[in-house]
């Protein structure tokens, strides 16, 4: 699998010192290609990232993300007649190159439908610019709470998950393990964080789960990067708690498994927050990671018949985005597909209401608002047990989603729970709470979602 | 007073890239190329007042850019109906009192000894920003959108305002600068520079002058710091202001000549620019046939080779290779 | 006070400090003979670490795959003397710091266009289970780590003691134009300890790879070491070795005694302080012989 990137690389330096039309020519990429002006398109532009320190995250999401609409443009003849397109703009994680990417890719005829950019930072500084141009922006699994409040956010999606109710579901998750939510009273709980605005963003939820479940709660920072936790490790060890929430990024998850394993903690106490759960966090550590659990909204693998039919024929057509072949399956892949599904179907329920041409991004927003796939629908797209279900409204655009907990064997992910619902009545008021604020802040007027409804 | 031809030079630019507005015609122009280029321009600027002509060299610019933009930020959030250049103007002078803080060990340090120690506040600026969440208006994620901005009840909310607005600044700012570089203050920096004992025999008072040039160029990197988050990112956020940030603005003023205004400019254009040229053009040309990081791992590549070529050709930075052009009959002699 | 507590604090504080010395003995050959600040010398760690992981994986065995990533090294180390430095001779020290700014972005693109950007595993067989010393745990890993950084120090010390090559080295890093007007061909002995520092990253990068995995990251593991350079000076291995181990002793007792009370996650820039509190007191770091004024 080395040899052909290799290849590549060496044609791609070829390329940019001058032969680069004659390489640019040979070669027909399939996501790029122009249309036939007949065929109607839907544009998605695409902030990724593929190299830097959290590349393995950004090309198993974008890999999966882009494979989806592959297959549905190769398989259906894209959504409803109307083909999918899409441009890439590398961002390396960095939030002044997301930023230049949105206001390069913004102008593009046909409009974007929506923006995916897989960072907290380039979401942020894009949700001024999105609302003006009402543009849907999509923060999967992550991205900032409060706009699970749609009357005050009316563009910003954090589908599935939000960092709150991520919090919440891993000490229900705890819970089952000590054997129910009232043995949780007298245990202690220690979450390592990352120390940055991500990492701190639960602190305030802990506390109040902290409270309202009785366990003893201790946080403790691990400056970015992470590639060194004694101190950390010695306190926890010191600390002695019954679970170590990892609420990590990037470099720092191996670390902790490794120095967890140096300081004496088992492995199968410690549960991973949504960036702290794929392959790439566990298999650094080598031994040190068996028996680590890990929170996710998707469960990982390739027996979905979503993912069997990537295979059969995105793949074997050699169309397929991913140059690891084995990473097909993984966390940060299936993330992608799911990401590939709620954008994809968004389309459909937004062309039910618009019709069968190219939407404008306010059309998909309103799709995204409308967008309800129980588990019977999920199933019918072949994505059953891949993820439960999620039902967006204007008031929730977090679409209650539940989420689910895997353990590394050494090699791969197993799931080892049901789906779990987090608290949402306990976070709700937190929300709206900080929701408003903003609203305050920045002159908004909230919708007034009940009205909406009736749309 | 009365103007020099310098002065005259700058103020005419300032004219040529106000008017040249409504012959712009794409929006992206601004918001992603000339804002940021001002204001990497003018924190450049500041750090040459303190590396190029104080012969101090610092690794933690941006964290004074940091310490301006979420000064800026407090003082918009905390003094209710405060002018917004006010609010700049002590976001400024905030930075300033940081800048004397963490310049005095460059009393004791010199060189690398000195530069490696202004990493201390590099790394304990994004420390305490991100860990006390005072500084972000208890803003529970730590990352900030920047409130709508109004001068004098016009909404500062296009891309051109943005541009306007910061050209207008890092205008002011720069005919500031050249008097005082031609000046009293601009003297005693380089005589402090090129020898201390010399310029400590000859009366100059080394003490005022190295926390002055500490000052200065905080006073200059915090105004632009704010110009940054408010008027580009429209996002106030620690990471954005990390050690990276302070090594592009050292790229700047090498590239674009040490103990020069204009360098500051040149250099900025070429570290700003030059990176996007790279991009679109790899873009442009490869897009389609491969994964746009392969395409960015090449250009990162091409960016560090024409670093070092051009380090090798022209080490006194474009501000010499355009005096050695004769381009001077315009610009040289003058900015 | 848990006095047990604290030794272990204290000894995983020292062993932690000898990772940080590895790098920066990179440093230090490099400064001392040329006097050039390499910044890249993050990216050649990341470099050789992801050379030997990738060959390895491709099934080439282990003692194979370090010699090749040796050669690499060696090779690269040359290129950069010739290709980077020399032309640059006479440059301002910042100037040449630039240039190896722009080099490890060179050196890092080329290590992810060669190899890819996936993380790697890299097992070296050294099983991390901790020894228990009464109360106190000690990483096995962690002791064969600080066996390595002594192997390494004593070889350098015999090279730079005892060998022709050596003694050069040290009339090089006296006064560079007293060497060359003995007829010491100065570009032979910077490529060759550009050579040796590239052994030395393909130590650190093993080691630290094993404990990080292999990654991007791997090139930030410098920003540990700048402090350490500044405690023990920029041209002592001697300074490298005893000021990592004070930057690991005080930034890890700093974190666990002190952190809690500020916030936490103190020992990022806790390092830096100490660095520059000692300085405030000695100017020219522990070991320092040559005058700060230098640069």
């Amino acid at each position: 699998m080395r040899f052909p990137h290799r290849l590549a690389a060496a044609a791609l330096a070829v390329g940019l010192t001058g032969f680069a039309p004659l390489t640019a020519h040979a070669q027909n990429a399939p996501a790029t290609a122009t249309t036939p002006a007949t065929q109607p398109e839907q544009y998605f532009p695409l902030q990724s990232y593929r190299v830097g320190p959290y590349a393995a995250g950004g090309t198993g999401f974008f890999g999966g993300f882009i494979d989806y609409m592959t297959l549905i443009n190769s398989r259906d003849g894209g959504v409803n007649g109307v083909k999918l397109t899409w441009d890439e703009c590398e961002t390396q994680y960095v939030v002044e190159k997301g930023v230049e990417c949105y206001e390069r890719m913004k102008t593009h005829q046909p409009p974007p439908s929506a923006w995916n950019p897989l960072s907290v930072g380039i979401a942020y500084a894009m949700i001024p610019g999105v609302t003006a141009d009402k543009v849907p922006l999509i923060t999967i699994d992550h991205g900032r709470t409060d706009s699970t409040d749609g009357a005050v956010f009316p563009y910003v999606f954090p589908l599935l998950m939000n960092p709150y109710s991520e919090s919440s579901a891993i000490v229900n998750f705890i819970g089952t393990r000590v054997g129910g939510d009232d043995k949780l009273a007298g245990k202690s709980i220690v979450v390592l964080y990352h120390g940055s605005p991500y990492g701190r963003e639960t602190i305030p939820i802990y506390q109040l789960l902290a409270k309202k479940y009785g366990f003893t709660l201790q946080q403790i920072e691990v400056p970015d990067p992470g590639a060194e936790q004694e101190a950390q490790w010695l306190q926890i060890r010191r600390i002695h708690p019954d679970y170590v929430v990892l609420r990590g990024w990037g470099v720092m998850n191996p670390v902790a498994l490794k120095t967890a394993q140096k300081t004496g903690f088992p492995a199968d106490h410690i549960i991973g927050n949504v960036w702290s759960n794929s392959e790439e966090d566990a298999s650094p550590a080598g031994h040190a990671a068996v028996g680590y659990i890990a929170l996710t909204t998707q469960a990982t693998g390739t027996q979905y018949p979503v993912i069997q039919q990537i295979e059969n024929t995105v793949y074997k057509a050699g169309k397929g985005d991913m140059a690891d072949h084995s990473r097909i399956g993984s966390v940060y892949y299936n993330l992608g597909v799911v990401n590939g599904i709620l954008n994809v179907e968004a389309i459909r329920i937004a062309q039910a209401k618009f019709g069968n041409h190219t939407l404008t991004g306010d059309q998909v927003r309103w799709g995204f608002e409308h967008l309800d796939l129980d588990p019977g629908r999920v199933a019918a797209l072949g994505a059953s047990g891949l993820f439960h279900s999620i039902n967006v409204t204007c008031s929730d655009h977090e679409g209650h989603g539940l989420v689910t907990f895997q353990q590394w064997d050494g090699t791969k992910w197993n799931r080892i729970s049901d789906w779990i619902a987090p608290d949402w009545d306990l976070l709700r008021p937190i929300i709206e709470a900080s929701a408003n604020k903003y609203a305050a802040q920045n002159n908004i007027t909230p919708r007034d979602c009940s009205k909406e409804a009736a749309n | 007073m009365t103007l020099s031809r310098t002065h005259l030079t700058a103020i005419a630019l300032f004219f040529v890239m106000a008017l040249a507005v409504p012959f712009i015609p794409s929006d992206y122009l601004f918001e992603a190329i000339l804002t940021p280029f001002l204001a990497i321009a003018l924190a450049a600027l500041g750090l040459n007042l303190l590396a190029g002509y104080a012969g101090q060299v610092s690794l933690g610019s941006a964290a004074f850019m940091a310490v301006g933009a979420f000064s800026a930020y407090n003082f918009l959030l905390r003094i209710p109906g405060l002018p917004l250049l006010l609010a700049l103007l002590l976001a400024g002078v905030v930075t300033a009192a940081f800048g004397v803080i963490f310049g005095l060990p460059s009393l004791r340090l010199r060189g690398f000894y000195l530069a490696i120690s202004t990493l201390a506040a590099q790394f304990f600026v994004q420390w305490v920003l991100t860990n006390f969440n005072w500084f972000s208006g208890g803003d529970t994620s730590g990352i900030i959108n920047t409130p709508p901005l109004f001068i004098g009840g016009v909404a500062i909310d296009t891309p051109v305002r943005d541009y306007l607005l910061s050209l207008a600044i890092v205008s002011l700012l720069t005919l500031l600068a050249l008097r005082l570089v031609s000046g009293r203050t601009g003297r005693e920096f380089i005589a402090v520079r090129d020898n201390e004992l010399a310029a400590r025999v000859l009366g100059v008072k080394i003490l005022r002058v190295k926390l002055m040039a500490c000052a200065l160029s905080s006073f200059y990197i915090g105004i632009a710091g704010a110009l940054w988050a408010f008027l580009y990112l429209n996002t106030v956020e620690p990471a954005g202001f990390d050690l990276d940030r302070s090594f592009q603005l050292l790229f700047v003023i090498i590239i674009g000549g040490l103990a020069s205004i204009r360098g500051a400019f040149l250099g900025a254009a070429f570290i700003v620019v030059l990176p996007l040229l790279l991009s679109r053009a790899g873009a442009a040309l490869l897009g389609a046939t491969f994964d746009s990081g392969l395409v960015d791992i090449v250009e990162k590549i091409i960016l560090g080779v024409l670093i070092i070529v051009f380090l090798r050709i022209e080490p006194a930075g474009l501000s010499a290779l355009l005096a050695r052009l004769r381009l001077d009959r315009f610009f040289a002699s003058t900015l | 006070m848990d006095w047990g507590f604290f030794a272990g604090v204290a000894i995983a504080g020292l062993l932690v400090g000898v990772m940080y010395s590895l790098v920066a003995i990179g440093f230090v050959l490099i400064y001392k003979t040329s006097g050039v600040l390499n910044f890249a010398q993050g990216a050649m760690v990341l470099f050789a670490a992801l050379t030997f992981v990738s060959l390895h994986e491709e099934g080439v065995a282990f003692w194979l795959a370090f010699a090749i990533t040796l050669v690499a090294m060696i090779v690269l180390g040359i290129l950069i003397e010739a290709l980077v430095l020399r032309p640059l001779i006479n440059q301002p020290p910042i100037t040449l710091f630039m240039a190896t700014l722009g080099l490890s972005y060179v050196i890092e693109g080329a290590a992810q266009l060669f190899w890819g950007t996936q993380v790697h595993q890299l097992d070296l067989g050294i099983e991390d289970v901790p020894l228990p010393l009464n109360t106190v745990l000690i990483s096995q890993f962690d002791l064969f780590c600080a066996g390595v950084a002594g192997v390494i120090v004593a070889a350098l010390t015999i090279l730079f003691r005892y060998t022709r090559t050596g003694i050069a080295f040290r009339a090089a890093a006296e006064d560079q134009y007293a060497a060359l007007n003995t007829g010491l061909r100065l570009p032979r002995i910077w490529a060759i300890v550009w050579a040796v520092a590239g052994f030395v990253a393909l130590i650190a990068g093993l080691l630290w790879g094993a404990r990080t995995g292999v990654q991007f990251s791997l090139s930030l593991v410098v920003l540990k070491s700048l402090p350490v350079l500044v405690l023990g000076g920029f041209d002592s291995i001697a300074g490298a070795i005893v000021g990592g181990l004070i930057i690991g002793l005080t930034e890890t007792l700093a974190e666990v005694y002190v952190g809690p009370y500020v916030g936490g996650g103190i020992d990022q820039w806790i390092a830096y302080v100490i660095a520059l509190i000692f300085l405030l007191v000695r100017p020219t770091g522990l070991f320092g012989q040559r005058s700060v004024e230098r640069v």
